[in-house]
This record gives structure tokens, sequence and C-alpha cells, in this order.
């Protein structure tokens, strides 16, 4: 009775196990999608972020666009290596566009852009934007709630919890463009990445003339034009009360800093400047190393130096 | 008797008419008004007039843009002193025309005599169309939208009746109110061209039963004028929806993203037959509303008849001024309203109210995990999932939100306000709803 | 205007419950029971409830603030109604380190696991009494009697319980079925599930209060009835009187308080009486075919695995939805 018992499971059992074999394979044959193996090759490579900077929806939409033609498409966060083995794969050449890095054109710290009534509500920038103006006078600046923070998929970007306003680390930023298009407000901006991510740019997109402009936040641009008269490149444009740098004009002479009054012009990670401008720019909450100027230290060390000290690159 | 309303969703927001028993008080002329050019849904009005001009009280000052836009009218006579950006509730300023007050001069065309006027047959369909069109008439519960283009019936649609919503669910407001208990005649009248101008032969008035003064005025008056008939609705917010009106009064379901007028409804509230009347019998273009300053803290609450572009800080004077413990300022009523950034904004066509809270009042709650009570649920009069549906929009799963119907949402705040965590549902959702229409706007082109 | 104007996106009103007071709400309606609990089983009832809720809120406590190093929320009563649940289905002359045992149980794995208050997908009482009347069988099925063993509390005289009764086919107890003494707690059973009465007291109040709604229970209650009496028409020999079902063991605790957990029923009216319809009919069929005298706690556990396909499905009746043709 036992034996039998024994025999008939492991008949039913077995039975069933083959069945389900049997059928597996029966789709398996019938219902094989084909697919160009070079796409799982393709997709190896990327770096499946899927952050969609590439304007494919993900990592693997990308590789499918690579197959079918190589031309205009590149990986920023895989960069140029992750390409060139693309390329590699496929047999085709990728042209690599300039480098950039994300940057955000606000100053409006809690410093100099004052408080004017008190947001309560979902913490999120966009829901802000839809409702009113903003917390502080400045309809334009940086909400602070951080719609780009949440939007990074390489932790790239963070609140600075002295100035309230977003931050890039230049060191992780890979160019995606989420936190761009994840901002209400279009503060943030793809500029060209220059060495030792050196950048000089109008950090405000205020359109309010100058006087409201100026009374709502102390670093605001007033579209004064001083720096578009001081620029020998032609790269400095003012329209709607605000100035704007074209990088690919901009030489970085870093002139129209020295020329802004409201210190809304910012050059970053520069080694110092000369001692009687270096103390200039100290109050505006620009990192300067006065205290070192007298050293004139290799670039190397400069750059080292800067990171530590400016508040964008931690 | 049981009354009438909508069947799904709702709620019963407690609050205080204060100001309901305040008979309404003529505002001053102020000295200088601010008249923004977008009073309307749809695209701004064109400014026509320049800096220096003088203008009189009822001229033309801003030309309707297109279809979907508005005639402007300056409400006092005076000097144009600025066409540029004027103060606005939401903090960001918007294109207007500044005038300094002079005088009180009017068009010679406005028929400024208080007599009533019956005589409706005076005018064709069209020629009321026109009229109204000319005097720039919108929506003056709030939602502002031309009313015009709401009375131009498409010729393949026929008004079964008209709705005239005297509602007012929203707590605190009695503009409505009172207009209908002081303008019940001229109410009438313009009821009557409306039902000419849509060309329909009923005419329903819904009034919410906690206004029984105006339900008994106004059933008394309608004997007198065939085919309008007063219907006594249940509270319950928020039954002066377009579509929940229609609901209640007819038993008629707007389907999802169709108009009231596919199931043969024109709904217009009750201070713009009024301003219809007006409009028509006596060509007087809308310059003035009736607004409702009021909140538990404010020394007398009352009902105002202001010009357009008064500032809302005088109306507040006027009312006993800005209590010190102020701690919110809402332009509209507590369930739709907007909160206010300054009190310099000018009251606008869509201007029913200013509520002031106290700082007690003024504050969220803050926000604690959801329980899934499915109160929200309960309480959408759209028969929604707003627990689903916030963190949809949170979350940027529009597909989602399309799938479960966000596009219905009427952002009126039942999910808010009946959510024990106090959760943002809606201020996610409105963010979904833009969102989800913009892409299904783009997927038509 | 001293202070800076508030912003907020509408609505700037809001209805006055909150999730602590609607958890003090369910509590309130609970006091009753406790009331007959308290004279049912005298010190054995108030030891078990207070070890109990005790527990549940330490547990809660210690997690929210050691392991998840977050702000522990213990006022807003839900650990709190979770330790009364907890103990109204145990019987009143269990260990305090069992009960303790359970409430670890119920909040350390059925709530804490998921993620806390809201994300739980089973109810953690129920979760927590299923685990223990699989580990402690003995001790979770001796029911001490009522009344007579009020001032004792662990060597309390144990009797049999009218489901336990069933179970042993043992029909004559129906027959001569006292409903009274099963209305107000005369009857054994566990703490909370003894006193018909206060129970439904209990659900009016709720139901008043605009606590719960009342899809869940009346759709129990009356699919019980529906099924239970099908069966005792067919063949009252081999069937109770469906009242009996009703009012006996723990399905009105169960209707009332445990399955109307906001947490894990459904969203939908719709979807709470299917919720509801399933419960009951699952409750009868273990009481009857099953091996436990009691269905409750497993009927309940398995319709909250299927909430979020009933949620899925049975979305809210839409305004102006397309009629389907």
């Amino acid at each position: 009775m036992e034996d039998n018992v024994i025999a008939i499971s492991i008949a039913v059992l077995g039975g069933v196990a083959v069945l389900a074999a049997a059928i597996l394979y029966v789709v398996a044959k019938k219902f094989k999608v084909d697919e160009d193996p070079r796409i799982d090759e393709v997709n190896e490579l990327l770096p499946g972020a899927n952050c969609g900077g590439c304007g494919f929806a993900g990592c693997r939409n990308f590789a499918e666009g690579c197959v079918k033609s190589l031309e205009g498409k590149f990986c920023n966060v895989g960069g140029a290596d992750v390409m060139n083995k693309i390329a590699e794969i496929l047999g085709g050449t990728v042209t690599a566009p300039d480098p950039k890095v994300a940057v955000v054109r606000c100053a409006g710290s809690t410093a100099c852009r004052p408080k004017v009534n008190n947001f309560e509500g979902a913490k999120s920038c966009a829901v802000v934007a839809a409702t009113y103006a903003g917390e502080t006078g400045c309809a334009f600046g940086c909400i602070g709630l951080g719609d780009c923070v949440t939007a990074c998929e390489f932790g790239g970007v963070s609140i600075n919890p002295e100035t309230g306003l977003a931050q890039i680390n230049e060191s992780l930023c890979t160019a995606c463009g989420s936190c761009v298009k994840a901002c209400p407000k279009g503060i943030i901006e793809l500029r060209k990445k220059a060495a030792k991510f050196r950048k000089v740019y109008v950090s405000c997109v205020n359109k309010d003339k100058g006087a409201v402009a100026k009374k709502a936040c102390s670093s605001a641009c007033i579209g004064c034009g001083k720096c578009a008269k001081t620029c020998e490149f032609g790269a400095i444009t003012v329209e709607n009360n605000v100035a704007y740098i074209d990088y690919t004009k901009c030489k970085m002479c870093r002139k129209c800093v020295e020329a802004c009054p409201t210190g809304a012009i910012k050059e970053e990670n520069f080694p110092p400047r000369k001692l009687k401008e270096a103390a200039a720019p100290k109050e505006l909450g620009q990192p300067t190393n006065a205290d070192k100027v007298e050293v004139k230290p290799e670039p190397e060390k400069i750059v080292l130096e800067k990171k530590s000290d400016n508040p964008n690159a931690n | 008797m049981k009354l009438s309303t909508f069947k799904i969703g709702g709620v019963h927001p407690s609050g205080s008419k204060l100001s309901a028993d305040q008979p309404i008080k003529v505002m001053p002329i102020p000295d200088t008004v601010y008249i923004p050019a977008a009073q309307h849904i749809g695209k701004p009005a064109d400014i026509i007039v320049q800096k220096g001009d003088k203008v009189k009280v009822g001229q033309l000052i801003a030309k309707s843009s297109g279809f979907v836009s508005a005639n402007i009218h300056s409400s006092v006579s005076g000097t144009v002193t600025a066409v540029g950006p004027v103060p606005d509730p939401s903090g960001i300023a918007k294109m207007g025309v500044t005038i300094k007050v002079e005088g009180d001069e009017w068009m010679e065309d406005i028929d400024r005599s208080e007599t009533l006027d019956t005589n409706v047959d005076r005018f064709s369909d069209k020629e009321i169309i026109d009229r109204v069109t000319a005097a720039g008439i919108v929506g003056m519960g709030g939602a502002t939208f031309p009313a015009h283009v709401k009375f131009t019936v498409p010729l393949e649609k026929k008004a079964e009746a008209l709705l005239i919503n005297g509602v007012e669910c929203e707590p605190y407001l009695t503009a409505d109110h009172r207009v209908m208990l002081e303008k019940s005649e001229q109410l009438m009248v313009g009821v009557k061209l409306i039902m000419k101008a849509v060309k329909t032969e009923k005419a329903f008035i819904g009034i919410e039963a906690n206004k029984p003064d105006a339900i008994e005025k106004l059933t008394e008056l309608s004997r007198k004028y065939a085919g309008i008939k007063v219907v006594p609705l249940a509270l319950k917010y928020p039954q002066g929806s377009e579509k929940h009106l229609i609901k209640a009064i007819m038993n008629k379901e707007v389907p999802s993203g169709k108009l009231p007028i596919d199931v043969g409804a024109v709904v217009s509230n009750a201070g713009t037959a009024v301003a219809v009347y007006e409009a028509v019998m006596k060509s007087k273009p809308l310059i003035e509303r009736v607004v409702t300053v009021t909140g538990n803290s404010v020394k007398n609450p009352s009902n105002f008849l202001a010009r357009i572009g008064t500032p809302v800080r005088l109306l507040i004077e006027a009312a006993g001024g800005l209590p010190e413990d102020t701690g919110k300022v809402i332009s509209g009523g507590p369930m739709m309203g907007k909160a206010a950034t300054n009190t310099d904004f000018p009251v606008a066509k869509g201007t029913s109210g200013v509520l002031i809270m106290p700082e007690e009042l003024a504050h969220r709650r803050e926000p604690e995990p959801c329980i899934r009570c499915g109160k929200c649920v309960d309480a959408c009069p759209m028969g929604l999932e707003p627990y689903l549906l916030s963190v949809y929009s949170r979350k940027k799963m529009w597909n989602e939100c399309e799938e479960h119907y966000i596009y219905d949402c009427i952002e009126c705040g039942c999910c808010v306000y009946s959510c024990p965590a106090a959760r943002p549902l809606l201020d996610y959702m409105r963010l979904g709803k833009s969102t989800v229409m913009g892409i299904i706007r783009s997927r038509k082109k | 205007m001293s202070n800076l104007l508030t912003i907020s996106p509408s609505p700037h009103f809001k209805d006055k419950p909150t999730t602590k007071s609607l958890m003090f709400g369910v509590l309130t309606a609970l006091i009753p029971t406790f009331l007959v609990s308290l004279y049912s089983f005298g010190i054995g009832a108030l030891v078990t409830t207070l070890v109990s809720v005790g527990s549940c809120v330490l547990f809660e406590w210690l997690i929210t603030k050691y392991l998840l190093k977050q702000q522990p929320h213990i006022a807003d009563g839900s650990a709190i109604l979770t330790g009364v649940l907890l103990a109204f289905n145990l019987p009143s002359n269990i260990s305090p380190f069992i009960v303790m045992f359970g409430a670890l149980i119920a909040i350390g794995i059925a709530k804490m696991c998921f993620g806390g208050l809201g994300c739980n997908l089973f109810n953690p009482a129920l979760v927590a009494r299923v685990f223990l009347l699989i580990s402690f069988p003995v001790q979770m099925t001796s029911w001490p009697k009522p009344i007579e063993s009020r001032l004792n509390y662990l060597d309390a005289v144990t009797g049999a319980t009218p489901m336990a009764a069933i179970k042993a086919g043992d029909l004559s107890i129906c027959e001569n079925a006292n409903f009274i003494d099963m209305m107000i707690g005369k009857a054994g059973g566990s703490l909370g599930e003894v006193a018909a009465i206060a129970l439904i007291l209990g659900g009016i109040y709720m139901i008043a209060r605009k606590i719960i709604t009342w899809h869940i229970p009346v759709s129990i209650i009356l699919t019980v009835f529906a099924f239970a009496g099908l069966l005792w028409l067919i063949d009252p020999s081999q069937y109770v009187n469906p009242l009996y079902h009703i009012l006996g063991g723990g399905l009105l605790l169960g209707a009332i308080f445990m399955a109307t957990d906001y947490v894990t029923s459904p969203m939908s009216a719709t979807g709470k009486i299917i919720f509801g319809i399933g419960i009951g009919l699952l409750t009868i069929i273990i009481r009857l075919w099953g091996n436990y005298p009691e269905g409750m706690s497993f009927a309940i556990l398995l319709m909250n695995a299927v909430v979020p396909l009933i949620n899925k499905k049975f979305q809210p009746a839409r305004f102006g939805a397309p009629k389907t043709k």
C-alpha cells in the first residue's frame, strides 16, 4: 500500500514535470522574439541609470536607438569611453557633444532674499510654482524645496542648508538634464564644462525691472547692462531686464564679474585674484582665498583647495 | 419634503455666513484703481488705452482678444497713469491699467436710472448676446468663464433648461445671497434675457436651504415670470459646481470631458444674471460687483458693491480693518479661494469675497501617514480616488494618473477637507491634472 | 500685522477628525465590550488587556526610535488600538508572556516590517492572534468559564465555547441555545467576543460618528446569515441556526472592529461590500468544513490579502462615467 502511494506520487509529479517542460519548450520555440543581439550588448555597456538624459525612455530604449543608427546619439552619463565601445560593436563613429555641466542660476540665498510670506503645503517646488510667486519677493528664483534633488539619479544636486538654494556637485553631474526639466522656474541650465569646472555665468533669471528685482533680492541682476558694455567678445546680452552670458562666446576673462554692481555674475573655480580685487566679492558669499593670495600655488593644488572651499563642490 | 442634491461624495463644511444679514453697502470710489487685463479664463484682453489717456466710467479699455476672452471697461473716470504690472494676489504682477480717479463721469449711453425695465421682447437673442459680449460679462461665481461663450449655444445642440446658480456653497460667502435678495427683480429679468439668448422656455434657480429668505422672495417673484422655478437644494458642498448643480436639479450627469450643453443645460451664476440685466437693459458694462469681506476675526463682516479695480485693502478697512492676528487673507471662499500674499490686489470680476483667517486657523496640520481610511474616496464628488492620484502625481506617474481619470478632478478640495491625516492630496493632484491635460492636448495635435 | 501671511493651496478649511481622534473614537466604541469582559472574566481580562496594550505601545516606541531612528508617534493611538484588539482576541487566562510575544508579532512583524502605520497588508492584531493560535494551540483554546472564574486568572476553570461545541458535533447546545447569554457575555470565548450587545453598541457608535461606514459589518453579517441560514434550511439536523453563527465566536468582533480596520480594508463602497461577502463566506466555510472551530480571523486575513485586487477592480462610482454598452 505504502509503496503504491509513493509510486503514484512519483508518477504524478514526474508526469506534471515532463508535461510542463514540454509546454515550456514549445512556447519558447513558438513565441521566440527575434531581437538583434547587439541591443543586449549595447545595453550591457550603458550605465543603466535610466535617467532619460539622452532623450530616450531609459537605457534599453537608447540601446535600440543606437542599433538603428548611431548618428547623433550620445550618452552623457557613460561619456566618450562607453560611446567608443558602442561604436566598436556597431561599427560607426560617435561625435561627442561639448561636455556640459548643470549650473544653478540663482544666488538669492536666505541672507539676501528675505522671506515675505510663509508657505504651507506639499513640499514640492512644482506645487509652489503652480500656486503663487513664492515665499520671497522674487517670483523667478530658486524655491529650494528640492524637486531637482529628487530628479537627479546621481545624487549630484543638494539643497544647501545655509543658503536654501540648490547646488550642483560638478564631479557627480552627468549633464543628463533631469534637474533642468524638474525645475519649475527654469533656473538650472546646462552650460559648457570648461577645464577644472571653471565658469562665469549670470546667477539670476529675474525679469522684473531693476528696482523691483533689487528690492526682492540684493544679489539680483538689475539689467543695468554694464556687463554687456564691458564684454569684449559680445557674449553678454541683456533682455527682459536680465543679462545672459553666451557660453559659446565667453572667453572667461571675468571682466563682467568686476563690472557687476550687484554681484549677480559669478565666477567659480578660478585661481584666486590679486589682493585688491579679492576682497570685493566676499560679502556676496563668493568663495575667496584672500588669505592665500601671496603664494602663487601650482594650478593643480588650487583646484583641490578650491574644491574644499567652494560651497558647490560638496 | 426631501430636498434634492447630487449623489456622489460631497462634504458639509461648517462655517457661518457671518455677513448674510448685512445689506450691500456701496464702496466709495477709490483714488486709484488697478484693472488687470486678465480677469477671465482665456486670453487676456488687449489693452487699448495709453498712459495719459482720459477715460470715463464704462469706457472700453481692453478689447477681447479672441472667442474665449472678454472686454474690460474702465470702472472710474480719470487719467490712465500706467499701462503695466498691477498687483495680484499671487504676488506675480500681471498686466493691467492703472487709473487715477478724477470725478465720476459716466459714458453717455449708460442708463443710470433705478427704474426696472422688464421689456425683454425689445431684443432678439442675437442682440442680447452681442450686448453681453460688449459688456465683458464673465461668470461671477469665481470661475470667470466669459458669459457670451456659454450663452452661444452651438447650432447642433439645444438648451433644455437654464440653471441659475444661487447655491453659494462656499462657507462664509454671501455676495450672491445678498444680490438675490436685493436685486431680485433685476435677477428675474436677467434670467428671462438669458433664457431668450439660449432659446429655452425653462429656467431653474437653485438655492441652498440655508438661504430661506432668498428662496421665499424669489419663489414669490417667480410667479410673475413664466418658466422660472426656484429649486431649494439640500446643503452640500460642492453644489455650486456646474456639473453637480445639473445633477441636483435635472438629475443628469454631464459625461466626462463634455460640457453642460451636451446634456441640454446652460448654467449661470445669479450675480451674472443681474449683470446681464444691467448690460442689456441699461447698457452698463461689468464695472462693479458685490464682494463679501468676512472672517471670524473681522470686526464688521460686510457685503460691498465695489468698482472693479478697487484695492482689496480699502474694502478690508471699510469692514473694520485688518485684524492684528491675521494669518491668512484669501481671495474667494475657504474651499477654493486663493491665499493672497498681499492686500493690495484689486477687486476683479471674479472676486466673490475676501476671507480673513486668524493665525490659529491659518495653518495646515503637519501631514501624517495615510491610513487608507477612504474618506477622500467617499468625499470626492467626482468619484475619484484622491489617495491614489496624489501618490501617482507626486511620483510623476502620468499614465496612471490618466488611467484613474485625474482630468475629471474639479479641484473642489473635498478630499483635503476630509483627510484625517492632513495630507496635501489636492496640491499634488492639481499638478497631475494640469500635466495630464497638457499631455492629452498635445496628443490631439 | 505682526506675522507673515501664510500661503497654501486651497482648500483652507479642514474637517475636524484627525488620525488620532479616529483611533480614539474606535477605542471609545470598545469601552462597552471591555466593561462586559471585565464583568465576565474579571481580573484576567484586565491583566491581559493591560499587558497587551502596554507591550504594543512599548514595541512600537522601541522599533521607531531605535531600529528606524525616527520620531516615535505613538500618540496617534494606533498601537493602543492594536493592543486592545489583540487582547480582545485572546482567552483571559493566557500567560502574560504569550501576550507580549503576540504584541511583538503584531507590531514588529505585521505592522513595522511593512512600513508602519498605513502600510501593513494584514491586520496586525489578527496576524498575532493566528500566530499565537498556531504556536500555542492549547493555551489559545482553553477558554475560562465566564462569571465563575472572575477572580481567578491563570488557574481559571475552563469550559467549552459555543464554536468548539459545534465543531465537536454537539448540536444539543444549540437546541437549547440561550441567545440572551450570548448577547450579554455569559457564553465562553475570547475577551472581546462574548458580548454581542456591547459590540453592536460600539458598531452603532462608530457608524453614527462616521468613523466607519456600514458596508463591511452589514455585508459580513448578512452573508453569514444567508449562507448559514441556507444550510440550516437544507438540513437542520446537521447545521445550526444562523443566529448562532452570528452571535457566537468572534464574528461580531471581527465584523465590526477587525474587518473595518482602515488600512487593511478596501476603499470604495462596492469594494467594501465585496470584501464583506468574502469574509462571510470564508468564515462559514472554515467554521463548518475547516480544521479550526473559529474561522473569522483566517477569513479576514485571507480577504486582507486580496484588498489590493479589490481596490483595483472595484473603483468608486465615477461621476459622468461614459455608459458602457
